[in-house]
């Protein structure tokens, strides 16, 4: 194979090229590229186990073995430790190497039980491939294997078979390196060394199944894919995942039509090939029995099932009915779960209907203005020498993207500073955390960066800002006015906006966001509660669980006319809908999703959606036709056509090829600068407590409590206070408190927490046990509670 | 209560300060949490872990890897008999034996009451003196069965307190770093420039 040589040909004396040749043939490498990598590139493989170019390496496996020539003949050495210099002269399949390769394998194998038939790893085990590839074939060791408990459950999820593990240090190095939870390890020595856990304490990572993934062998396997299928058995297709909005590129699995299993995949703009456990796990809520098959209408008070006929039938006249009377009598919310496409379909519809009023956010998200600022791309994020985080915690709420700004910290590419009113995930790699109350950022943010130390920081090079909604307790407005201070210090600096929800930047650029100077998501809900709106479309949304003020939500529902649900289960909102219409979830549907940072990826479909159930662009499209305002759909390709052509953003993804792999950026708009606005600082009465409320990872979302392996993980509601303030409400730990705002009172078990500042206290969003939303008042600008001891 | 005591965690902070990164004073921490408690508790490698910012795991991980860290209560007095050629051509087998029956225990076992510990040692590296035995790491040579009762018999006694400290205390000389040489210790990739001694001598 010759190598065409790019590089050479633009620039014949490049410093940073390193010119060798392995097995013969000429191989162009970098400067300090190691000579396994360059390797990869030709068409020899060396064999390797620990070896992961997402990883430092280690020499610990010893099955890169390759000749290295030396003024002393030919040098054994790993070749995952071994950087490329100028005139290298590498053998990958001497007789010597082939000698060395097959009996680091042997060794590998001495004490490996070979259960390869029972094995979830058999068929896709690089152990088994390269014991074939570059073994010996046969044993001498005649002795007994070692044996230990087989497998131990090292945490909720995964399982570990300490007899099938070849000591690799894949898994306890990305515990280490990559997720920064160093919860496994290396335990005893010599041949009494096995990955362990500390005793009792679990692996609980948010990012265990990439250990999984990464283990070359059977010695960790995850809960919910173990005895499910065999790899051959496996159908496969690569998508998206949209659990949340950072987009990792992912393989979807199935077998007799379930998914079974994602694994990620490695882009280089986004996820590197990791996914966090939530986004992995939870294609158990695709699978579970609760999905809806048919569409349900109301009947009395009873959801029974009913045709998709009759169903459209009475959506149309549901829609047409509240339409008589004004345009302003219907509102659709949501759509940020679904693709781009369904989001479009439905903008294309409520255009033709003249229906204003529709948000693909609720309430917890930020200005569509956002988008317009000069926008910062995840890699050009993590690429400035400065990033400033007016952000939730995004190691609850945007997992990978924790792990891709963790890394820049960590290799001292960038310097984070943090603005936050509690402690973060990343607030251990922060060069400097800022803390301050709830609705005091901006002030908090103008005196920080005019400081000479950050003024010289930030004169270094690049800024970029991590903007997002870190407290549902608090309005909007102080994220955005902290924003305003920052591009007012820093004008160049470029905005990466983290709003959560897994599509909800393609729907809110595709129309789903409000038109003509109508209200917002909560402006929707006040009229519907004020018996303003007739007719509600849910697309996929649960306000109930999902707004912060759910008492502003039972009023609103109790309100309209006539609920029409457009979901794939049932819910605390849709429970007494008029109409339920069954949607494709997830790995049921093709098209289009964007993510964070306006990339636009494909997303597939791999198994039939259950029942009846259909995608949401095709509801929208037959409803339309049953209303007589035919949007003029015929395929997802025309639809998709339509979108490219009509929506300027989406114009880069118009070859649908450009959707695969890395997928294509959102054309960029000219940026424009943010408008004014006003400030509104408020105090805290001395005896309160201010709430800050926010999300973690493992919540009482639909696709968590449906995935069987990760409802158990989420916890008890409690309330979080600083250990100081815990002395001074005179409990202790774990006690039962009475938190109170204007006469409302939960009663709560309160914890201590060092990342909670004095004076605040935090709770986290929609776990299990006390609901903790009556506290929550969307028209109040910040919440301070009282916090008393039970007498 | 298997934490450091404040006076040792006071001790623990100087030892920290020593070097470039806290979690390089892992293993003097590790022995001075032997030394308080005679052995390493689950709370204490938590303790260590919160001190020198790793992970509980990381402790255990570092800990386990060595022999002389135990993870269960040992006697107050940890018998090692070497049993290596020298020694085991010089009687250690029926060395071992003696000490079994005169102690009621099996190797690796511990006396009802506390105070013995008896173990197999690999070689002592003092061959010339075989049998060797180590108490608490201090060796007795030329070890004869009467010897070992007699040796027995004092520790028991409390004759030999002066000798042999309980298990766990390495050293009855405390090592002390004056502070001025402490102050300075820098992680190798925060440094910038060739260390005094080199004289100018290399560039970095």
């Amino acid at each position: 194979m010759t190598i065409v040589d790019p590089i050479k040909e633009t620039a014949p004396v490049d410093p940073n090229v390193v010119n060798i040749t392995i097995n013969d043939k000429p191989v162009v490498a970098r400067k300090g590229e190691l000579i396994i990598a360059a390797a990869d590139r030709t068409e020899d493989f060396i064999p390797r186990f620990c070896y992961h170019p997402r990883m430092s390496p280690v020499g610990m496996c010893r099955q890169c073995l390759v000749e290295v020539e030396t003024p002393r003949g030919p040098m054994m050495v790993v070749s995952c430790m071994t950087p490329v210099a100028e005139g290298q002269v590498v053998r990958t399949a001497t007789e010597g190497v082939k000698k060395a390769q097959e009996g680091v394998l042997e060794l590998l194998l001495a004490n490996h039980p070979l259960d390869c038939p029972v094995c979830d790893k058999g068929g896709e085990c690089p152990l088994q491939d390269q014991a074939f590839s570059h073994g010996p074939g046969e044993s001498r060791f005649v002795e007994e294997k070692r044996h230990y408990e087989k497998p131990i459950a090292i945490s909720d999820i995964v399982y570990l078979d300490r007899e099938r593990c070849i000591l690799c240090d894949r898994c306890t190095r990305f515990a280490d390196e990559v997720a920064g939870d160093a919860l496994i390890t290396f335990t005893s020595r010599g041949n009494d060394t096995q990955v362990l856990t500390f005793p009792d304490e679990p692996f609980s990572s948010y990012f265990s199944g990439n250990t999984v993934q990464i283990c070359p062998v059977g010695a960790l396997t995850a809960k919910p894919y173990r005895f499910k299928a065999r790899p051959w058995d496996l159908e496969q297709t690569e998508s998206t995942c949209t659990s949340c909005s950072v987009g990792c590129r992912t393989v979807v699995q199935s077998s007799r039509d379930e998914l079974v299993r994602y694994q990620g995949v490695d882009i280089d703009p986004v996820n590197w090939g990791w996914l966090c456990d939530r986004g992995r796990y939870n294609f158990e809520s695709v699978n579970s029995p609760d999905r809806l098959t048919s569409p349900l209408i109301k009947n009395g008070s009873e959801l029974v099932a009913t045709s998709w006929s009759v169903a459209l039938e009475n959506a149309a006249r549901m829609i047409r009915l509240a339409l008589a009377q004004s345009t302003n009598n219907v509102a659709i919310l949501g759509g940020a779960r679904g693709t781009n496409e369904d989001a479009f379909a439905w903008a294309m519809l409520a255009d033709k209907l003249g229906i204003n009023q529709r948000d693909a956010q609720l309430g917890d998200g930020l200005s569509p203005e956002v988008f317009n600022l000069a926008q910062a791309t995840i890699d050009e994020t993590c690429a400035a020498s400065t990033i400033i985080l007016l952000a939730p915690d995004l190691k609850e709420e945007l997992p990978v993207l924790y792990l891709r700004l963790r890394d820049t910290a960590q290799k001292r590419k960038s310097r984070i500073i943090e603005f936050s009113s509690r402690n973060s995930g990343l607030t251990p790699y922060a060069w400097r955390t800022v803390g301050f109350e709830p609705g005091n950022q901006a002030q908090i943010v103008r005196e920080a960066l005019a400081t000479p130390e950050m003024k010289e920081q930030i004169a270094r090079g690049e800024v970029a800002v991590v903007v997002g909604r870190a407290n549902l307790a608090e309005s909007e407005v102080f994220t955005l006015q902290a924003l305003g201070e920052v591009l007012s210090a820093v004008p160049t600096a470029k905005v990466l906006p983290v709003l959560r929800r897994g599509n909800v930047r393609g729907a809110v650029v595709a129309g789903l966001t409000p038109k003509n100077n109508s209200g917002d998501a909560i402006d929707i809900l006040n009229a519907a509660a004020a018996g303003k709106i007739e007719c509600l479309i849910l697309l996929g949304v649960d306000p109930m669980a999902d707004v912060a003020d759910s008492g502003l939500v039972q009023r609103a529902l109790a309100q309209v006319k006539n609920v029409i649900s457009v979901d794939t289960m049932i819910n605390a909102s849709n429970r007494n809908a008029d109409l339920v219409l069954p949607a494709a979830a997830y790995g049921e549907k093709n098209g289009t999703t964007t993510n964070l940072e306006g990339r636009i990826s494909n997303v597939a479909q791999k198994i039939t959606p259950r029942g009846t159930s259909r995608p949401d662009w095709m509801i929208a499209t037959e409803l339309s036709i049953a209303l007589g305002a035919d949007i003029g759909v015929s395929s997802l390709e025309d639809l998709n056509e339509k979108l490219v052509n009509t929506v300027a953003a989406f114009a880069p993804s118009s070859d649908a090829k450009s959707t695969h792999g890395d997928g294509v950026l959102m054309a960029r708009e000219t940026p424009v600068t943010i408008s004014g606005v006003a400030s509104r600082v408020t105090d805290r009465n001395a005896y309160n407590y201010r709430l800050v409320v926010s999300r973690t990872m493992y919540d009482s979302a639909q696709s968590t409590i449906s995935s069987p392996s990760l409802a158990g993980i989420i916890t008890e509601a409690a309330i979080f206070v600083n250990p100081l303030d815990l002395a001074r409400i005179g409990v202790t730990e774990g006690a039962s408190v009475r938190v109170g705002v204007d006469g409302t009172n939960i009663v709560i078990a309160v914890k201590a927490h060092n990342g909670v500042n004095r004076g605040t206290a935090w709770l986290p969003f929609n776990h299990t046990g006390v609901d903790i939303r009556p506290l929550l008042n969307i028209a109040s600008d910040v919440t301070d509670v009282r916090i008393e001891p039970i007498k | 209560m298997s934490r450091l005591n404040d006076a040792n965690i006071k001790l623990a902070r100087e030892i920290i300060a020593r070097y470039p990164r806290p979690k390089s004073a892992l293993i003097p921490l590790l022995h001075l949490s032997q030394e308080q408690n005679g052995y390493i508790t689950r709370e204490a490698m938590q303790h260590l872990g919160e001190l020198v910012g790793v992970t509980s795991a990381e402790v255990y991980g570092t800990a386990s890897f060595y022999e002389m860290f135990k993870f269960e209560p040992v006697g107050k007095y940890l018998i090692n008999i070497c049993g290596t050629m020298s020694c085991a051509l010089m009687g250690a087998h029926e060395l071992m034996h003696h000490a079994e029956k005169k102690l009621g225990i099996k190797a690796g076992g511990t006396t009802p009451d506390g105070v013995f510990t008896l173990a197999h040692a690999e070689c002592q590296a003092a061959c010339t003196e075989a049998p060797t035995l180590q108490v608490n790491y201090r060796y007795r040579l030329r070890v004869t069965p009467d010897d070992l009762d007699r040796l027995i018999d004092n520790l028991r006694d409390g004759k030999l307190n002066d000798e042999f400290p309980p298990h766990g205390v390495l050293s009855k000389v405390r090592q002390s770093i004056d502070a001025s040489r402490a102050v300075g210790a820098k992680a190798p990739e925060d440094v910038n420039e060739a260390p005094a001694w080199l004289d100018g001598k290399a560039a970095l």
